[in-house]
């Protein structure tokens, strides 16, 4: 395999031989007398020498693998060994026989002891370092590479201290390894050792990578790439120069990568290609040189790999799959330049001998040719041997699978693009794929690929990429003889997003016409012909097979060449007239197709029979809009549904020859007016609703509004038939309207009987109340009653179904017919009710006292825009009230207009209390009802309660007895009683100021002591000397121990004024 | 000089592709079309800045071996991808800047015609003058 040459060879990419917590030692476990590769006799001028190539095949191996830096003698030997001697003199042997082996070498050599004994620590054991001292002296070693290890319990921890001094020893190796190579340099001269300058540069730089001392290695490897670009450049060195410029790029960007200097390394690559891109060499071989570029593209790609798998981040305009990418562009441009340049008849047989073969059968030096190695010489010395040689390198590559290579690297930077959000280059990657598994003949799996990305084209509509994919993908239906996917993409390629010529599109049609009749197609364009004829093979054979010929093509999710559009006439049809609607056609294609059957289908396939058309010589034209019209009857169940197209399915083909059916699905589109029609004016309307009959009857509704809060509200629902036969089934629903706010429903109550008060156990609606059959023209009428609890607006429904025969299309159906009213009515409180405390001399109270009678005033003030009548009323006391006299309604059968007042009032007395804060007075209930014609509305008790009361009690009460009139000089007797409330004996002072109206006798100052609970009666006898509304004498009252008990306050009690007449 | 300028629709679809004569065509298609990925991308970290503070230049969307591939977006999301020849170094980034700016104000020249449609493909002779006056001249 060519391409092997090309590779990287193994030593150059190997890796640090051990994990980081480890010293990077290589170990070989070696017999004491293995022979070293022996060391060349050291140069002492290079005056003649010239050197053959750059970079011998085998040094790095050499020293990799071969020559150690150091070599350790593991001795069993114990310090208190009783054979010392011997012992001593078998090891200096054994040491002796290496040194011979690394004879003119720099390996350093080093003795382990291996020992039984724990050791003792240093510098106390005395026999232990004499012994050391004599043994390192027999050995000729220095003290430093003289070790033991004792195999004792912490076995672990000496090893690894024994790994770290080896490491040092083999450090300092490649350090005199490093000097040594450096050392040549001053020999060198530039003319004659070019060669010698780069292979050096490298060496030290080799050498500085085996001492670890990577950021060396990098200066020392990047002199080294400056150094071969400066080399003399001719046809016959240009493999040999690219090779190491090859291998020299490949460690300098690894150690960038390693160094975390991703720039570096890239600037680096950037670079090498850049210097190394047009260095093609020998023409008839310029597909090594498009495979070497792959080569170090791909390299880059898989170290920049590696580096992000160790932790460095990528971006999308910067990763991996770009290198991957390019090598496969390389690997592509290989395959063109070979198929050209290795276009060699078959009677071109290999050169014998192989011009190939070496006699070592490797190389001696990395990049040369095997025909010529070792020349240094740009004349060809045999002209002959140079065409056999790259005539047997053109042979080779013949054999070489290069559609393999180019989807390996494809699916490496697929892989990449992937991950660093590239979805587009990842599917232009994979068309580029699925087109060289073409290539490679494999069709299965183009057409897997192509199939998988076309959607990513078509969906973002790149019509031009589409259609070169289908092309292709056409192309590999041809030829496995894949009817389905062939009659599939050619309905696609001749439709309105190909981009094809015209032509194309005539052949492909026309080769779409023979497969639907059951013939072979034509061959596609450029197809390989071994494989056209395999095909044609296959088509043959799928000709004479008979059955499954009917193939189902869902082309909702591509763009086939028939255009649908589907639209119902209306978004909805009464259940009572035809739904009808209209299917729309457009062809795309060149020519005109024929197609056999129409149908369509829907949502209820129920329906599915009534729309199907059957022609024989159903035509579209290109072009012209075709129209068809269907119409059905819809179902009764129906009612209220939706009805959708689901799919209208065009038949291709006949059932004899192989028939087509190409299925459109309908989502959301598009509807349009008549015949010669703009298509993009049409727009899809793919489903419509059945909805009811319209109904023939009226509903009538009669009330009085508003309603008053908790009445029996009356509404009269009147329905009259106005259809032409009987209205069957006749059922009403009444109430509030659902959907209101939830509190309404609980605060209304309907019913049927309005000659009982109904309680919050009824319902808000009272649905399909049957009410029978409805003659044509027969009245109905239905009284509802509502009891409002709240106040406020609502809307109520009143809801009459019916079902009735009638004819559609010569059909009979049976449907319901409905036809709801909605009214909404307000509810206000029937009258608004206020209650007063005042006294006995009708003056406004804001407390009571203990003992003394009030009076309680209830006024009603009709609020209601319609007649009230107050049936009666009643007062219900709470237990702390007593009524002063008998407690009767004073407004029994009071008829109210609105704005006008019923007031009444009651004389109430309250015992002392100690509670401060009020007292209840009890409650305030009235029955009413609307003063409406209808006897049977029932009686409404509204209940109010009364408010609370502050009962404040007094020492002393006084009361006057007098007549309710006086006259003029007529005697007019006053008692005053003057009552103790108190627990005390009290000291009251008495005086009585006299009035201009009045002359009085009696006692006019007085001072006197109640005892507790008694009372003192005070007599006068009053004389009016004047007629008219006159203030009496006054009656001051002082109590000692109640100084706040004021005269203001005694005015309350007593009368200050009496109407005097005139005497008769 | 550009070798292939694109006009691309809000949906990622092209508007008008025009590409130099002497290439193939379907892979100016692919680079433009995969060139959308890097806008995509720049638009979905710029939608936090403010709207009126927008950048409509996008700079270079990514190098290929062979090109050079600059992107700019309007404000109402139509993407203009331009395609440059890597080896024109000439062509500096201020050029670039001042293309795109043309061929804006061409395209806005475009949407005033009240007989254009909004997202239809672009056919305009005003329009494929100033693009060819920006395309590499081939002899």
């Amino acid at each position: 395999d060519p391409s092997d040459s090309l590779d990287f060879p193994v030593e150059l990419c190997c890796r640090p031989w051990r994990s980081a917590d480890r010293v990077p030692i290589s170990f070989k476990v070696l017999p004491g007398d293995h022979e070293y590769p022996k060391c060349r006799t050291k140069r002492t001028s290079y005056e003649w020498y010239i050197p053959k190539g750059i970079l011998k095949t085998g040094w790095m191996n050499k020293h990799l693998n071969l020559v150690p830096a150091l070599v350790v003698v593991f001795y069993e030997l114990d310090w208190d060994e009783p054979q010392w001697k011997e012992k001593q003199l078998e090891c200096a042997t054994r040491v002796e026989i290496v040194r011979q082996s690394l004879q003119g070498r720099n390996t350093k050599v080093a003795v382990v002891l291996i020992q039984k004994k724990t050791p003792l620590p240093p510098g106390e054991d005395v026999i232990a370092s004499e012994r050391a001292a004599a043994l390192c002296n027999a050995c000729d070693l220095s003290g430093k590479s003289l070790f033991v290890l004792p195999h004792t319990d912490h076995l672990v921890g000496y090893i690894i201290r024994l790994e770290n001094a080896f490491y040092e020893h083999a450090q300092t190796y490649y350090y005199t390894e490093i000097r040594r190579v450096k050392s040549h340099k001053e020999f060198l001269n530039k003319t004659t050792h070019q060669l010698l300058f780069v292979r050096h540069q490298f060496k030290i730089a080799f050498f500085s990578e085996l001492k670890q001392d990577t950021q060396n290695a990098l200066k020392n490897y990047r002199t080294a790439y400056n150094l071969v670009h400066e080399l003399r450049a001719h046809e016959t060195n240009m493999l040999e120069i690219k090779t190491m410029a090859g291998f020299i790029n490949y460690k300098i960007c690894r150690l960038c990568f390693q160094h975390n200097t991703p720039l570096d390394a890239i600037a680096q690559f950037r670079k090498h290609i850049d210097l190394c891109k047009k260095k093609i060499g020998s023409a008839e071989l310029a597909f090594e040189h498009a495979a070497w570029m792959s080569k170090q593209f791909q390299a880059f790609g898989d170290l920049f790999d590696e580096a992000i798998k160790l932790g460095l981040t990528a971006i999308q305009t910067q990763n991996p799959g770009f290198y991957y990418q390019q090598a496969a562009y390389y690997a592509q441009e290989r395959k063109q330049l070979a198929s050209v340049l290795c276009n060699h008849d078959s009677s071109v047989t290999y050169p014998n001998p192989d011009p190939l073969e070496t006699q070592t059968g490797v190389l001696d030096f990395y990049g040369q040719r095997p025909w010529r190695q070792g020349i240094l010489s740009f004349d060809l010395s045999d002209p002959e041997k140079e065409k056999m040689g790259i005539l047997s390198l053109q042979l080779k590559e013949k054999n070489v699978l290069h559609s393999e290579l180019i989807i390996t690297l494809l699916s490496n930077a697929v892989a990449q693009f992937k991950k660093y959000k590239c979805p587009r280059m990842k599917s232009h990657l994979m068309v580029q794929m699925g087109e060289e598994y073409y290539y490679a003949k494999d069709y299965a799996k183009a057409l897997k690929l192509l199939d998988y990305v076309m959607c990513e084209y078509r969906s973002e509509g790149w019509w031009t990429l589409l259609t070169s994919i289908l092309t292709t993908a056409l192309k590999c239906s041809y030829l496995m003889a894949q009817l389905k996917n062939y009659i599939t993409y050619s309905l696609e390629l001749l439709g309105r997003a190909s981009t094809l010529k015209e032509d194309q599109k005539s052949r492909i049609e026309k080769n779409l016409i023979k497969v639907l009749m059951n013939e072979s197609p034509d061959p596609e364009p450029d197809c390989d012909s071994a494989a056209v004829k395999a095909s044609q093979k296959l088509w043959a054979d799928r000709v004479s097979l008979a059955g499954s010929n009917i193939f189902t093509i869902e082309v909702q999710d591509f763009i086939p060449f028939v255009q649908c559009k589907a639209k119902f006439l209306a978004p909805s049809f009464h259940v009572d007239v035809p739904v009808q609607f209209d299917v729309y056609l457009r062809a795309d294609c060149p020519h005109p197709i024929r197609f056999s059957k129409l149908c369509i289908s829907f949502s209820n396939q129920d329906y599915n029979q009534y729309c199907v058309v059957e022609e024989e010589t159903m035509c579209l034209v290109p072009g012209k809009t075709r129209k068809f019209s269907f119409k059905f009857v819809a179902k009764t169940e129906d009612v209220g549904k939706k009805i959708e197209i689901t799919s209208v399915d065009l038949i291709l083909g006949s059932e004899s020859g192989r028939s087509l059916q190409a299925a459109r699905s309908f989502k959301r589109r598009p509807k349009l007016p008549d015949n010669e029609v703009h298509w993009d004016t049409l727009t899809i309307q793919a489903s419509t609703m059945i909805i009811s009959r319209v109904p023939n009857i009226s509903v009538q509704l009669r009330h009085e509004p508003p309603a008053l809060t908790n009445e029996m509200y009356c509404l009269i629902v009147t329905v009259q038939s106005h259809e032409e036969t009987v209205a069957k089934d006749v059922k009403l629903t009444a109430g509030l309207k659902p959907g209101q706010d939830a509190n309404l429903t609980q605060k209304t109550q309907v019913t049927l009987h309005g000659t009982d008060a109904c309680d919050d156990s009824f319902p808000a609606l009272l649905p399909d109340i049957p009410v029978g059959d409805l003659q044509p023209g027969e009245k109905l009428e239905k009284p509802i009653y509502i009891r409002c609890g709240t106040v406020g607006a609502r809307m109520f429904l009143f809801y009459i179904s019916y079902l009735i025969n009638t004819v559609v299309e010569g059909k009979e159906i049976l449907c319901r017919c409905h036809r709801d009213e909605t009214v909404t009515i307000d509810t206000v409180f029937p009258f608004d009710v206020t209650v007063k405390f005042v006294s006995t001399k009708l003056e406004h109270l804001d407390r009571v006292f203990a003992d003394i009678p009030f009076l309680l005033m209830t006024d009603i003030l009709s609020a209601s825009p319609w007649p009230l009548t107050i049936v009666t009323s009643q007062l219900q006391l709470s237990a702390s009230m007593t009524p002063v006299d008998q407690l009767e309604s004073y407004v029994e059968n009071v008829v109210l207009q609105t704005g006008e007042s019923a007031s009444e009032c009651f004389c109430l007395r309250c015992p002392p209390v100690t509670n401060a804060s009020g007292v209840a007075t009890g409650c305030y209930i009235i029955s009413w009802k609307r003063s409406s014609p209808v006897e049977s509305v029932p009686v409404v008790n509204t209940v109010i309660t009364l408010p609370h009361v502050i009962v404040e009690s007094i020492p002393l009460h006084v009361s006057a007895d007098l007549p309710s009139f006086g006259r003029v000089r007529e005697s007019l007797p006053v008692r005053y009683h003057l009552q103790n409330k108190t627990n005390l004996v009290q000291d009251v002072e008495v005086s009585v100021e006299p009035s201009d109206a009045f002359m009085f006798s009696g006692l006019k100052q007085i001072r006197l002591r109640i005892l507790p609970g008694t009372q003192q009666e005070m007599l006068y006898n009053f004389y009016p000397l004047m007629a008219g509304y006159q203030q009496l004498p006054s009656l001051h009252v002082n109590l000692m121990r109640f100084p706040n008990f004021t005269n203001q306050l005694l005015r309350r009690f007593i009368p200050t004024h009496i109407f005097v007449k005139v005497r008769l | 000089m550009a070798v292939c300028i694109a006009v691309i629709a809000k949906e990622n679809y092209p508007l008008y592709i025009r590409s130099v004569p002497t290439e193939n065509e379907l892979k100016f298609h692919y680079t433009v079309h995969t060139s959308l990925d890097v806008v995509d991308e720049k638009i979905s970290a710029m939608g936090k800045a403010l709207v009126d503070q927008r950048e409509l230049y996008l700079g270079l969307l990514y190098p290929t071996e062979d090109y050079k591939v600059y992107g700019y977006v309007t404000n109402s999301k139509v993407k203009f991808v331009m395609v440059v020849d890597s080896s024109n170094t000439a062509l500096r980034d201020n050029e670039i800047r001042s293309m795109f700016r043309k061929l804006h104000n061409s395209y806005t020249d475009i949407m005033c015609n009240p007989f254009y449609n909004p997202g239809d493909r672009i056919q305009s002779r005003a329009f494929d003058t100033m693009v060819n006056s920006m395309m590499m001249q081939v002899c």
